[in-house]
């Protein structure tokens, strides 16, 4: 593991959180954007473990915070599909384009 | 027992109180209440009276207060005066205001709102004499204001008979012009001297023209300003419309506001501030020619109405006119004396007059006549009244108008002769108007049967007062006979100057009034000449003098073209510009800038992030570069 250099963790985030970023922009489909989110999150999870490995192994900050956005992750994965339920209901979609009724 | 005098407007204000909070529902608690605070204050007044005379008269002006506000360094107190002037004043209101209450037991008995008729004329009394017995211009501004509330209250009293509303309106719109220049006045005391007591002001004005240092100019505006107020509440012209209107006011109240007290009100305050007036003689001039005119002006006006209180509206408005007259000719003892007997025969001529409307039904002349037979006791009362303030000799109009005519005669006003002889002429007019009113109400053939029929003679506590009014009208005048010059020597401005009675004159303004009665029993007693003959060859100024110089129709048109004609102009500017342009326009503005924003808000929630993420983008290149 050691002779992984860092930039290659953070290249690997890079583009995780590259796909994340499309996948909420582009993507249709509820669920992909969802995706899209959770990808980006992970992305975040993997910078603070390698910047955590690579300066202060000691120190938990990191690690810490990435259980914390795991958590988060998972609630914020449970709402978003409660609602993407509820959009599914009510519109028989699940392309968000389709509920755009809030437009000024 | 002078320091306790602040009871004196203290417990008709409480009477006030008690009868609008506890005693509405109780028409003898309440009118009870309301008689003995008066009885009270006039006993007092006696006391006072009294306690003054033991005094010397150097040492005759008591005046104790304590602070109200304290502005950085002007003060305004809230005390107590009680020298000659306020005494006799205190008298006055006291002994009229508890005479017509005590009459208005009868002539108000079936009204519904009787209790509340009480608590008005309670809260009058209390604010006249808070009026009164000020010592400082602040304190007699709020009293002023507080009766002119009460007049308001009183005319408007009847408010569901629309003229009586319309009166009510007119009389405190038109005394709002004069109260604007009284307030105006007041304010510049405080800025100029520094404080409000009439004391110390007198001391300033006085230290000041010994010192050569004061500004005459100065001192005249506040004179002409303070003036207003007077015109205004006094009725003077050209603010004297609102008084024959105000006689839509159940008849005691214009027996004891709009004829013995209140109006004279006006003149009280010039007397009170009469140190400014005196200190130049141009305001003193503005002041008599007014109170001259208005007094002529009147008089004319009273020969032509065919309305019992209308005609002796117009009669206060003359004698008040005699009354300002004399102060602007400098007959301040006169002026006051004159306020007193008037206060006297012309609440008599009033009360008098509520007694035959309260027998007839009616307020024209014309429907009554011969009621001498009916109504012994209000005939002869009325004729007494109406020989004293015509000046017969030796009732009390004759002592009183007859110094102001020695004061004017003696005055260095410039062409005072004209003022004289005005001032004769209007004591014949009066003699004239009185006396045709007293004849076609009270001699001759009944005009109208049934009217007739109908009188009666009113009760005995309507009855009682008018016995002590008509002895006081005989009497008061005796106060001031010449030799004995007791009122003179106990009221006067600066040194007691004693002046012997001109005699000579005396007898020629009697045989003046004596001439307008003959004339008038000719015309309306023996009927030598027939008045309607007369009435038709000077038709134009019979229908000029009826009309009242149409001055009503002129302020009318007055104010429908000038200052209606003002208003559409700003109506139209805050239309057009104020409501249109900046209010509307600012909703508008607002409107349109929201819908222009709104076309953001697309709905779509990937737009919505790709701006989030466009904008940290955005911002994260800002920083790094």
């Amino acid at each position: 593991m050691n002779n992984v250099p860092l930039v290659h963790f953070l290249y690997l985030a890079a583009v995780l959180f590259g796909i994340g970023i499309f996948g909420v922009l582009a993507r249709k489909n509820a669920i992909s954007v969802l995706m899209g989110i959770e990808l980006m999150l992970n992305a975040v999870n993997i910078n603070f473990l390698a910047f955590a490995r690579y300066w202060n192994w000691n120190s938990l900050t990191g690690p810490v915070f990435v259980i914390f956005v795991i958590t988060i992750a998972a609630a914020e994965a449970a709402v978003a599909l409660a609602i993407i339920i509820s959009i599914h209901r009510q519109f028989r979609t699940s392309n968000i384009d389709d509920a755009h009724y809030l437009h000024g | 027992m002078i320091q306790y005098a602040w009871l004196i407007p203290t417990l008709p204000a409480l009477a006030y109180v008690l009868i609008v909070v506890f005693t509405k529902r109780s028409r003898v608690l309440s009118a009870g209440m309301s008689i003995v605070a008066t009885i009270f204050g006039f006993l007092f007044s006696v006391g006072l009276l009294f306690e003054l005379l033991k005094l010397d008269p150097a040492d005759r002006a008591i005046s104790f207060g304590t602070t109200w506000l304290q502005i950085n360094s002007l003060q305004a107190n809230v005390g107590i005066l009680i020298d000659p002037l306020s005494a006799n004043m205190l008298l006055v209101v006291t002994l009229i205001s508890a005479l017509v209450q005590i009459y208005s037991l009868g002539y108000m008995k079936d009204d519904e709102r009787f209790s509340i008729y009480y608590s008005y004329l309670s809260l009058f009394t209390a604010s006249m004499l808070l009026l009164v017995v000020s010592n400082n211009y602040l304190q007699i501004f709020v009293g002023w204001e507080l009766v002119g509330l009460c007049s308001y209250l009183l005319v408007g009293f009847w408010f569901f008979k629309p003229e009586a509303a319309a009166a009510a309106k007119k009389a405190f719109v038109v005394n709002r012009i004069g109260d604007m220049g009284f307030l105006m006045g007041v304010v510049t005391i405080g800025m100029v001297f520094q404080t409000f007591d009439f004391a110390q002001v007198k001391g300033l004005v006085t230290q000041d023209i010994a010192n050569e240092t004061y500004q005459t100019g100065y001192i005249a505006g506040i004179a002409l300003l303070l003036f207003c107020g007077a015109v205004g509440k006094s009725a003077q012209f050209p603010l004297h419309v609102w008084l024959p209107d105000a006689m839509e006011g159940p008849t005691p109240v214009s027996a004891l506001i709009h004829a013995a007290t209140m109006v004279a009100a006006g003149v009280y305050m010039i007397a009170r501030t009469y140190v400014l007036f005196s200190a130049d003689p141009s305001s003193m001039t503005v002041v008599a020619y007014v109170g001259c005119f208005t007094a002529f002006f009147a008089a004319t006006i009273a020969l032509a109405q065919d309305d019992i209180k209308r005609i002796l509206a117009y009669s206060t408005l003359s004698q008040l006119g005699y009354m300002v007259m004399s102060l602007g000719v400098g007959g301040y003892t006169s002026s006051m004396f004159h306020l007193t007997t008037h206060a006297c025969f012309k609440a008599l001529l009033f009360l008098g007059a509520g007694s035959v409307i309260h027998a007839v039904n009616s307020q024209e002349i014309w429907k009554m006549g011969g009621l001498w037979k009916k109504m012994k006791i209000t005939s002869v009362t009325f004729l007494i009244a109406t020989l004293a303030i015509s000046g017969i000799f030796p009732l009390a109009g004759f002592w009183s108008k007859d110094s102001i005519l020695d004061a004017v005669h003696e005055s260095a006003i410039p062409h005072h002769e004209f003022l004289y002889y005005s001032a004769i002429f209007t004591a014949f007019l009066t003699a004239f108007y009185m006396f045709r009113l007293f004849f076609v109400v009270f001699t001759g053939e009944p005009r109208d049967q049934q009217t007739y029929d109908h009188a009666h003679e009113s009760p005995f506590v309507m009855t009682g007062p008018l016995i002590i009014l008509a002895f006081l009208s005989i009497s008061v005048g005796w106060l001031n006979l010449p030799g004995f010059d007791g009122y003179s020597k106990f009221l006067y401005y600066g040194q007691y100057h004693d002046e012997a009675f001109n005699w000579t004159m005396a007898w020629f303004s009697l045989m003046i009034a004596l001439l307008g009665i003959l004339l008038s029993a000719s015309l309306y007693y023996w009927k030598t000449f027939p008045v309607a003959k007369i009435v038709e060859i000077f038709n134009p100024l019979y229908l000029l003098l009826k009309n009242k110089y149409y001055v009503d129709e002129f302020y009318d048109w007055f104010v429908k073209t000038f200052v209606f004609g003002l208003a559409s102009v700003f109506k139209w500017f805050d239309d057009e510009f104020l409501d249109d342009i900046m209010v509307d326009g600012t909703g508008w503005t607002a409107h349109k800038m929201g819908a222009l924003l709104s076309l953001t808000q697309t709905g779509y929630v990937q737009n919505y992030a790709l701006v989030v993420f466009g904008a940290v983008a955005v911002i994260f290149l800002l920083v790094s570069f």
